[in-house]
């Protein structure tokens, strides 16, 4: 995998998403359109990331909605959840309402799924990001990586062994 | 590939035999429209096995979504502390636009439940525990949305309308699809 020099690495689709082991690549978002978040101020304590395509999944219990539910059990583990998609502030804005998230969803928007590509989680062909989840450790190394078929919802069984297996 | 993490005991709400072939496990919502649409698949599926298929319900409801949905799964997991999980499992998915108090109130005089006793399982949270474990059970096997239904221990990734459901079961059977 992807491993050897992460912060160099711009993988397109089918390159792999950055493995366990690689220093998770720091960034700043866009949270809300007037507020952004940046990954190095969670150092301290587990990230849980997950790309997602996009907002406005016609399905009921889509991805976002499901880790929104399972939401107590992540905090559990003192982790914070990140969802990102290339889907602008505003957009993402609508949606978490919409479907009462409690956790932020970062805006990938310009320059479109930058962030995506140093994780190596940018479907280029489609202009969206691979379901690509990363558990990043206190220290702001990636643990754990799963790259689910875009189609299918992956769950968080990985994500909650992941931040298990994370050392106390 | 997901499997079923929590093993089937008799804490568990099954119909069919216990040592049937296949065990179909749905973990379910009952405010959910796509498992609204699959109870009936679901029962056209058990009649087609008839013996050979055990059906387990487990509730994974989601409730920042659907409002009604834990205290339907309470009203439930009630009904069933006394021996009528099914019939109200039942007519909760047969009512499932009028989910609400007044129809659990109605369901449960239905079924000749105290309706006293049930206000008072809500209102206490009786059965919030057992639905809060079927619900981290669900996660932890790999529930990604609802309904999600484990064949055998396998998490079924296809869609669940009757010929796909009933081939995946055969294919757990490990007969090929004759029908």
């Amino acid at each position: 995998m992807a491993q050897s020099n992460p912060s160099n690495v711009t993988p397109i689709h089918g390159g792999g998403i950055l493995a366990g082991g690689a220093v998770a690549p720091n960034f700043t978002l866009h949270v809300t359109p007037d507020q952004t978040l940046t990954l190095s101020d969670l150092l301290g304590r587990p990230v849980i990331l997950a790309f997602y395509p996009a907002d406005w999944s016609p399905v009921c219990g889509d991805q976002m909605a499901l880790y929104n539910e399972i939401l107590p059990e992540f905090h559990k583990f003192g982790a914070e959840l990140l969802g990102v998609s290339v889907d602008g502030p505003w957009c993402h804005d609508a949606f978490a309402q919409n479907r009462h998230l409690h956790f932020p969803l970062l805006a990938d928007f310009e320059p479109k799924g930058a962030v995506a590509r140093k994780y190596g989680a940018y479907r280029a062909t489609d202009g969206f990001c691979e379901r690509a989840l990363f558990v990043i450790d206190k220290n702001g190394v990636i643990s754990w990586s799963y790259c689910s078929p875009v189609a299918v919802n992956p769950g968080a069984d990985g994500i909650l062994q992941a931040l298990e297996d994370l050392p106390k | 590939m997901a499997t079923l993490k929590v093993p089937i005991t008799v804490e568990d709400h099954a119909q069919g035999p216990e040592n049937a072939e296949v065990i179909l496990v749905e973990y379910g919502d009952y405010e959910c429209p796509h498992c609204g649409r699959a109870y009936p698949i679901v029962q056209q599926v058990q009649k087609h096995f008839g013996k050979r298929l055990r059906l387990v319900f487990r509730n994974f409801p989601l409730s920042e979504m659907h409002p009604h949905a834990e205290a339907a799964a309470e009203v439930a997991e009630f009904a069933g502390a006394q021996g009528k999980f099914w019939e109200m499992h039942d007519r909760l998915f047969e009512n499932q636009a009028r989910l609400g108090e007044a129809l659990f109130l109605d369901l449960s005089e239905k079924l000749e439940l105290s309706t006293t006793a049930l206000r008072q399982a809500l209102e206490q949270g009786t059965f919030e525990a057992r639905v809060r474990a079927d619900f981290k059970g669900g996660v932890r096997s790999g529930v990604n949305g609802t309904p999600t239904f484990f064949i055998n221990g396998h998490r079924h990734d296809g869609s669940f309308e009757f010929e796909t459901l009933v081939s995946a079961i055969h294919q757990a059977m490990g007969t090929a699809k004759s029908a």
